[in-house]
């Protein structure tokens, strides 16, 4: 779509990978992945509904490999977008917006994240019959 | 609405500028961000007990009214949520004016039927014997 031969602006592969850039479009890649745990929530339900024989097949789907696949990944994503999302709200206050306090909440948001996964992980394959 | 004087006359002729609806939709996102912050954390605690459940461990689940009410809230909230971020996504990255609104057209319809089929299944189970 270049019409003139006006300079560019660098490109973003020339910029430094920063804290800061990489946690905003995780946040926004988190929430579009988090368009599937929508689909398998209302799925969940929806099979419910439909039948014993139905609920079982999809609980079945998610436990097998590909669907434990897709329940880690969006319990991750939902993890992140939630710590985030609060990272957000806070600084929708006006608070928290020094460069000092936003890395510090980054870094805070990664390990919370981190946390989540690996207590609900735990919980939840400790309750898992194999 | 008086004109802006800082509008151009070109802009005011083809009824470019705010649609003025910026500040609901900026709202709305984040009174679903607020709510969803304790439906998602009691689901996610919910749902690690219904672990390998069958039918009936989710009716007998659903028969408690503030689970099926929690669930219909999260179901709600958590779409509604997806329908704005993913309109700004579109917003974002689709630039054909045509493309953009057909996408958010069937977006939009596509998080409805997701609500619907969401909140009768869980009425479904809510009311069933």
């Amino acid at each position: 779509m270049i019409s003139d031969p006006r300079p560019l602006s660098p490109h973003l592969q020339i910029y430094r990978w920063q804290l800061t850039s990489v946690l905003s479009i995780l946040h926004r890649i988190t929430g579009i992945a988090l368009v599937v745990g929508a689909v398998l929530l209302v799925s969940w339900f929806g099979s419910a509904a439909d039948g014993a024989a139905a609920f079982a097949g999809f609980q079945g789907f998610l436990g097998s490999p590909i669907g434990l696949v897709m329940l880690f990944g969006c319990s991750v994503a939902l993890f992140y977008h939630l710590c985030n999302g609060i990272r957000h709200l806070w600084w929708d206050t006006g608070r928290g917006l020094e460069l000092k306090s936003v890395y510090a909440s980054g870094w805070a948001v990664l390990v919370a994240t981190a946390a989540l996964t690996v207590i609900v992980w735990s919980i939840g394959l400790s309750r898992w019959e194999f | 609405m008086a004109a802006s004087p800082m509008r151009s006359p070109l802009g005011r002729v083809l009824g470019l500028g705010s649609a003025k609806e910026g500040v609901e939709h900026w709202w709305l996102q984040r009174i679903t961000a607020i709510a969803l912050v304790p439906l998602a954390i009691w689901f996610v605690i919910a749902a690690l007990g219904m672990i390998g459940a069958d039918r009936a461990a989710m009716v007998a689940w659903m028969h408690s009214p503030m689970s099926a009410v929690f669930t219909v809230l999260l179901i709600v909230a958590a779409i509604y949520h997806m329908a704005l971020g993913l309109q700004v996504v579109i917003e974002d990255y689709i630039h054909s004016e045509a493309w953009k609104l057909g996408l958010i057209i069937v977006m939009r319809l596509w998080c409805i039927v997701l609500v619907a089929r969401g909140i009768l299944a869980v009425l479904t189970l809510a009311f069933a014997a």
